[in-house]
């Protein structure tokens, strides 16, 4: 049984609660009183291909949307600006809520597989903690070829008077290709973050046993 | 003894050779001059930023920062960290209001943190550079090492995001900050308090991912600049300077516009006004050369 399925069976007829439980400030959502402040707020609002605003996500988690709430591309669109968190009348923390939901989503293996800001994040974050530290060279490479090689020399061209600006003014460093900064104590970091992990998974798996 | 010192994290973006190296070169040489010193955080790792968020879960990112509150004590005990990026102060101190609110997340983190040898006793405090120019030390003594004030250039602060949402700066409002508008007057500088753009969101790490998205937030923060008759830009964000000054060009060439506006930090102008070289002011990191502050600092200094 897949981790999904494990998931929506425990939690049959009651998204709100599964969102509650296993995602971060999800036991927030009961507390948005659709307002809407946060959807008018979104800098992702005035543009096109916005599916969810906040609020109405909140509203579908409570209407047991499951399939329709994980699978949307809206939560990926959040640029992290935190208007949202600061206009809340209710002190809802939405910008965390929103990365939870996605991240609860990407976890399961519900999220929209290619979305682009879904993979850039997954990318992101194994490129920061391989080293301890972020190779933004490493970084925008791995998003050009995200599909596949001929699409990543044409993304890779239409980005170069950009990379040249920055190589000129000695803020990309191409050697960067071949090792780059990193933390010394690599290991360690491994060793934590492996802990991190684990910890995550049981409290998670103790909650939902609960 | 320097008047005032602080364990530092540059983060990431400001590694030699990095997007924001000039920020560093800048902040070093506008430090030197104001009698602060900054000793790096021994071997401090990545915050794991805004948009780690889909691998990051909440433990691991907030484990990451930890990380370096553990290395901060242990090699600069009861030093307050400082941090120069909008997004490692924000994580580091998202994480500092998370641990010191949740005992669980407290243990956790400190079980974890046990596997790199490492451990917290103390909660350091987390500031942003701009948090100490006016709170440690204030506009008044910022303003007594202006040398060369930059008279007639007319400059809209953009504050953007993280430096001023969730946490922000203490007795300053999230819509309309004015802490920097001040910094830029303090520079001898014209403002433009009534820039509306000033904490527009500049699309973040959508410039890399949906670059069509940011791209049109950008080309808003710009053009205001422009209509309010702005010469440049001044951020306190990294993320904010690359994305507001790299993609111009894309822009001209997706909008038809014809922008070319020097976007700066707010330690660039500050070592300018302060007398430094366009060298120590890393005015040569500029992708869009900022060509009124390279004649000013080119001119003798008064004294």
């Amino acid at each position: 049984m897949s981790a999904n399925t494990a998931l929506a069976e425990k939690y049959r007829n009651n998204f709100l609660k599964e969102i509650e439980e296993q995602v971060e400030m999800g036991d927030w959502v009961k507390m948005c009183m659709q307002c809407g402040v946060c959807s008018g707020s979104c800098p992702t609002n005035f543009q096109s291909a916005w599916e969810h605003p906040p609020q109405e996500l909140f509203m579908m988690i409570r209407a047991g949307k499951r399939e329709e709430v994980l699978t949307t591309t809206s939560m990926w669109n959040c640029t992290s600006c935190y208007n949202c968190i600061v206009r809340c009348p209710r002190k809802l923390p939405i910008t965390h809520i929103m990365h939870g939901i996605a991240e609860y989503a990407h976890r399961i293996g519900k999220a929209p597989k290619m979305q682009a800001t879904r993979f850039f994040s997954g990318l992101f974050w194994k490129n920061a903690t391989k080293t301890g530290r972020v190779n933004e060279l490493k970084l925008s490479m791995g998003l050009y070829f995200k599909d596949g090689f001929a699409q990543g020399v044409k993304n890779g061209m239409a980005m170069q008077s950009v990379a040249l600006g920055l190589v000129k003014a000695g803020r990309l460093n191409v050697m960067e290709l071949f090792g780059g900064h990193k933390c010394k104590d690599q290991k360690g970091i491994q060793a934590m973050l492996k802990k991190a992990y684990e910890i995550e998974r049981s409290r998670k798996a103790a909650k939902m046993a609960g | 003894m320097a008047k005032h010192e602080y364990a530092f994290y540059p983060g990431c973006s400001s590694q030699k050779g990095a997007s924001a190296s000039n920020y560093l070169t800048s902040v070093e040489s506008m430090c030197k001059t104001l009698d602060v010193k900054l000793t790096e955080i021994p071997d401090w790792n990545c915050c794991g930023a805004s948009i780690g968020y889909a691998e990051a879960g909440e433990l691991p990112r907030h484990v990451l920062n930890a990380r370096n509150f553990a290395l901060s004590e242990q090699h600069l005990p009861g030093q307050e960290i400082v941090a120069t990026c909008a997004a490692c102060w924000l994580g580091a101190r998202e994480t500092r209001e998370r641990l010191t609110h949740s005992d669980t997340l407290m243990a956790d983190t400190r079980e974890a943190l046990k596997e790199a040898g490492l451990q917290i006793n103390e909660m350091p405090n987390i500031r942003h550079m701009v948090e100490v120019l006016i709170e440690d030390l204030g506009f008044d003594e910022m303003k007594k090492h202006v040398v060369r004030p930059l008279e007639g250039v007319k400059i809209a602060g953009y504050v953007g995001c993280q430096t001023n949402r969730p946490f922000g700066v203490s007795g300053e409002s999230f819509e309309n900050p004015q802490y920097l508008d001040k910094m830029v007057e303090m520079v001898g500088a014209e403002s433009i308090p009534e820039y509306e753009q000033k904490v527009t969101c500049c699309g973040g790490a959508l410039a890399f991912s949906e670059p069509e998205k940011a791209q049109a937030q950008i080309k808003d923060i710009v053009e205001s600049a422009y209509d309010h008759g702005a010469e440049m830009i001044v951020t306190p964000c990294p993320l904010c300077q690359a994305n507001v000054e790299i993609y111009q060009g894309q822009i001209n060439k997706r909008y038809g516009t014809k922008f070319d506006i020097p976007v700066m930090y707010y330690s660039q102008l500050m070592v300018v006004a302060y007398g430094g070289s366009a060298k120590e002011a890393a005015l040569n990191g500029q992708v869009i050369r900022a060509r009124r502050l390279e004649e000013i600092a080119a001119k003798p200094v008064k004294r």
